[in-house]
């Protein structure tokens, strides 16, 4: 066991608790906080997977910007500041049965794969972030699926901006 | 080192966590935060099998950053869409906003 | 232009007026007329053209004027229609074409051209008259302009077209043609005032007996086509061997040979269409129609239409003695039996009527015994005096109505001769031209046409033996004499019987010019007809009508011999006649007076209520009681009921136990209540909460993830 697998074990371990308390916990606020968690672990993962872009990404947009619209959200929708009642809705053991059956699933799926116990390769020598940035923007990679993500995001924030102006406001003017 | 099967079960496990966080929270901010999850999940499996695929081949990596918009995008709408409702309805309970039934 | 072009122009004038008069000229009276009159102009024109010419054809009878086109086609050949002038035809032209020429012209004067517009008249119905203010104030009525005027003149066109067409035609179908032509004109005409329920009635009357004949007619034309294969008459009666094969033929029919069955069967049309025993009934009513229209169809054209037919299948007829024997007695019969009915008729127009009947019974008689020249000789006359006798009546009538709309009393009959009296000094010009008429009808001796005519006809009788004809038709000219003599004795003698005869007025010139060219011919024609062999006179001018006629048959008739009794006969019956005639009725005032006006007279030998009786009520009894009632109503309708009724059990039975039951409730409500049913229990599914429908699609997602797993990736 080298160092690497010690890191990844006691990552995991930090993601699937948080993972868990984000589910779980009662308090809203509290389960962004843990979601925020969570990312950080999955960034730890992406580096230890020396994809860097993606770590940094992971940091800036899921931390930075998307965890916080939640925390922001969260408050907007609250009646007081303490959330009453069961966070769990009453179907839940059955929800949590279907979600061991699909991770059972997956597990059994893995089990039979032939890629499940492969080793990773040196990425000695090579310059990854510049061969992504070729591979978002060159016309024989992924340009076209680059800019349909862009033009996505501008609809879904014009969408979403449209969705929660308070339109009486806007007429009681 | 690393055998990818472990990061695949991480993944496996953080995404049937996120779908009992959709499946089981009552509050539909709370949903949002399953589905982040589950992206997270996806995410991780993207990255690893790139690493451990071709590493040459950037697609992977490519795909993520693509889910990254996704989910931004999501967020942005789906948060939009629960503070209207909260707006007209008072509630972000997903049991209460059952306008579309019988 | 050439003869043969000329003859097939001539039919088309009148037509061409037809058409124009009624699609463009109906509004306009004076233009309606023009285009009659100068239709029949035109065609006048031409056949005297075509007649002069004729005139000059050596040997006419075997190179007659003939052309003809192909029309329909029949397997490999063609049947041909054409126009055919022999001297008959020539002959025929030339009366045809004067008296419809005339006729036109009177027909102007007669329908008041020139007069206003009646105060109360309506289409259908004869004028009444017209007040009009003189410049002095004083209101008088005067005759009014025909309300149906342009409509007149179209049909007289289309009648014309139908005369041509017959007497130019060279084959029986358009001799057919024309001849049915004719007939829906007559109809048309005799209908022509249809407000009158009599005019109506008097229409469809001749239209039905006339359709009688035309049946048979129809049959003999198509049984003779069917035996001959061609219906043209020079092809049959220059062809011996075909003439031979017909009179040799036997038929099933009476024993009668092919030719002669024919010959019978073409002869009842003729009966039909000229009035002859037993289908005459409508002559007399058609008199309900204009004066002109009984002139020129029921004196002068159509009626001699029928003769003409005769006459020009003489050779067919001839060649049976059995169908020759029937002709003669129909004849000769109609001829005796029509005058006697003649005599005690009091309406003005009806005496001319059956004077017509009778002397067309004559002819028949005449072409029974074989005197074919003599017939077409009577046809011809008779055409001419007939017609004057016809207008001159319509002109007496018309100054009759002048009185009658003087005097205003309209319950006066202008058409009753009782009424009449001392006309001649109001109507001099009437009066001597219908004296002419009258004398030329009664075979006034040596200067009227008609006497030689018919003084051929009994000589021919004589000569040939048949003595039952001959005496027959000298008690028929002898009856005839008498009632012209009663005729003009009790119109124009004597001292006017009513108001109304006082102030008759002699009619317009258009009237007049025609009666006036008419009597010409009624006293000339018989010249050209003498016997070489009458004493005196004989041999003076040539018979140039028995030549020229006779040639028409292949076998130029053999000029009878001279014999004094005929001529005696002939001249004691007319003068005889017309003495008693005049005898009788120059102290006669009123009918009461008359001693001839016996009931079985009066009413025509009851002819028309025999027909009534036998015909008549049975059919409408047929088409009223037996079928109407018992065919229709009973069984039917009956049978119509019970399908009506099975049908609506049936349907209602489906309706209850396979519609209502099976389809409604079972397959339609049954359908639609299950899937409520299963829509009602399944509608708690639809919670409309997001997590609920998540839940629901991972079970099944899983469910089928590990079913496929299992086939897929264990088997």
């Amino acid at each position: 066991m080298d160092a690497s697998q010690i890191i990844f074990g006691l990552t995991a371990l930090l993601i699937i608790f948080s993972a868990l308390r984000v589910v779980t916990t009662r308090n809203m606020v509290h389960a962004a906080l843990w979601l925020i968690v969570t990312l950080l672990g999955v960034t730890v993962l992406y580096a230890l997977l020396q994809a860097n872009f993606l770590a940094v990404v992971q940091v800036v947009v899921y931390v930075g910007a998307i965890a916080i619209l939640f925390i922001f959200a969260i408050m907007l929708t609250r009646r007081e500041m303490r959330d009453g009642g069961p966070q769990l809705n009453k179907g839940w053991p059955l929800a949590a049965l279907i979600s061991l059956a699909v991770f059972g699933g997956l597990l059994a799926l893995l089990y039979n794969a032939p890629v499940s116990e492969r080793l990773a390769a040196s990425l000695e020598g090579q310059d990854t972030l510049g061969a992504l940035g070729q591979a978002l923007v060159s016309p024989d990679a992924y340009v076209l699926p680059f800019e349909v993500a862009s033009v996505l995001l501008l609809a879904a924030l014009i969408g979403a901006v449209y969705v929660a102006l308070n339109k009486k406001q806007e007429s009681d003017k | 080192m690393i055998p990818l099967s472990w990061y695949l079960v991480l993944s496996a496990l953080l995404f049937s966590i996120g779908l009992f966080g959709v499946l089981a929270r009552r509050n539909a901010v709370a949903i949002l935060l399953g589905i982040e999850l589950m992206l997270n999940a996806v995410n991780i499996n993207l990255a690893s099998f790139w690493r451990y695929g071709n590493p040459a081949q950037m697609g992977g990596q490519v795909f993520a950053i693509v889910v990254f918009a996704v989910a931004a995008a999501e967020v942005a709408v789906g948060l939009a869409l629960i503070i209207s409702i909260y707006r007209r309805r008072k509630t972000v309970l997903a049991e209460e906003i059952d306008l579309m039934k019988w | 232009m050439a003869t043969e072009t000329l003859i097939w122009l001539i039919p088309l004038p009148p037509v061409l007026a037809f058409f124009l008069i009624v699609l463009f000229a109906n509004k306009n009276k004076a233009l309606s007329h023009t285009l009659g009159v100068g239709a029949a102009g035109l065609s006048w024109l031409a056949s005297m053209v075509v007649f002069v010419r004729a005139l000059s054809v050596e040997h006419l009878g075997e190179h007659p004027f003939h052309a003809s086109v192909n029309w329909l086609p029949t397997g490999e050949t063609w049947f041909k229609i054409g126009v055919l002038i022999d001297p008959l035809g020539a002959a025929t032209l030339f009366f045809v074409a004067w008296t419809i020429f005339m006729i036109f012209l009177y027909s102007v004067g007669y329908h008041n051209f020139g007069q206003p517009k009646g105060d109360h008249d309506r289409p259908g119905l004869p004028p009444h008259g017209a007040t009009v203010t003189d410049a002095h104030g004083h209101k008088h009525t005067i005759p009014s302009v025909e309300p149906m005027y342009s409509r007149f003149f179209a049909f007289l066109g289309l009648f014309a077209f139908g005369m041509y067409t017959l007497v130019v035609s060279d084959n029986l179908l358009t001799l057919f043609v024309g001849w049915e032509i004719m007939g829906l004109c007559s109809y048309l005409l005799i209908g022509f005032w249809y407000g009158k329920p009599s005019a109506r009635n008097a229409a469809i009357k001749a239209f039905m007996t006339t359709r009688v004949g035309d049946v048979f007619m129809l049959l003999g034309i198509v049984f003779l086509y069917s035996v001959t294969g061609t219906l043209s008459f020079r092809e049959i009666f220059t062809n011996e061997e075909l003439m031979h094969a017909l009179g040799t033929t036997a038929t099933p029919v009476l024993g009668l040979s092919a030719a002669g069955l024919i010959g019978l069967l073409l002869f009842i049309g003729t009966v039909g269409k000229s009035a002859q025993w037993p289908l005459h009934v409508w002559l007399p009513d058609a008199m309900e129609g204009p004066t002109p229209v009984s002139a020129m169809i029921h004196a002068a054209t159509m009626v001699s239409a029928g003769v003409y037919a005769v006459i020009r299948m003489f050779p067919l007829l001839s060649l049976d003695p059995a169908t020759m024997s029937i002709v003669a007695f129909i004849g000769a019969f109609t001829a005796l039996f029509a005058a006697t009915i003649a005599v005690a008729q009091n309406d003005i127009k009806r005496v001319l009527a059956y004077s017509t009947i009778s002397q067309l019974g004559y002819m028949i008689a005449a072409l029974g015994i074989g005197a074919y020249v003599a017939a077409a000789f009577h046809l011809i006359t008779h055409a001419f005096f007939k017609a004057l006798l016809f207008l001159g009546s319509g002109s007496v009538i018309h100054g009759m109505e002048h009185g009658v709309l003087h005097t205003g009393n309209h319950h006066v009959d202008p058409q009753d001769m009782f009424n009449m009296g001392g006309l001649r000094k109001k109507m001099p010009i009437t009066f001597w031209t219908f004296l002419i008429g009258g004398f030329a009808l009664a075979g006034f001796p040596v200067v009227t046409a008609g006497f030689w005519s018919k003084d051929e006809i009994l000589a021919d009788a004589f000569a040939h033996g048949h003595l039952a004809v001959f005496i027959t038709l000298a008690v028929a000219a002898f009856l005839t004499a008498f009632y012209t003599m009663r005729q003009i004795t009790l119109t124009f003698l004597g001292e006017p019987r009513t108001e109304e005869a006082k102030h008759a007025q002699e009619t317009p010139w258009t009237m007049t010019v025609p009666l006036i060219v008419l009597s010409v011919f009624a006293v000339t024609y018989g010249w050209v007809g003498i016997p070489e062999h009458f004493p005196l006179l004989g041999g003076l001018v040539p018979n140039w009508f028995h030549e020229f006629v006779g040639s028409t048959l292949a076998e130029h008739p053999e000029a009878v011999p001279f014999s004094p009794v005929p001529l005696l006969t002939s001249l004691g019956v007319a003068l005889g006649g017309l003495l008693l005639g005049w005898l009788v009725y120059r102290n006669v005032k009123s009918p009461a007076e008359d001693k001839l006006q016996l009931p079985v007279l009066k009413n025509k030998w009851y002819f028309d209520e025999a027909y009534d009786f036998l015909f008549v009520k049975p059919a409408y009894w047929i088409a009223e009681t037996l079928v109407y009632k018992w065919m229709d109503k009973g069984v039917l309708d009956g049978i119509l009921h019970f399908i009506a009724h099975i049908t609506g059990v049936i349907g209602a039975a489906i309706r209850n136990y396979i519609d209502l039951r099976v389809i409604n409730e079972t397959i339609g409500d049954g359908t639609a209540n299950t899937v409520k049913w299963m829509g009602f229990n399944l509608r708690p599914v639809q919670t409309g909460r997001i997590q609920q429908y998540m839940l629901a699609s991972f079970v099944v997602l899983i469910v089928v993830g590990a079913v496929l797993y299992y086939f897929l990736v264990m088997a």
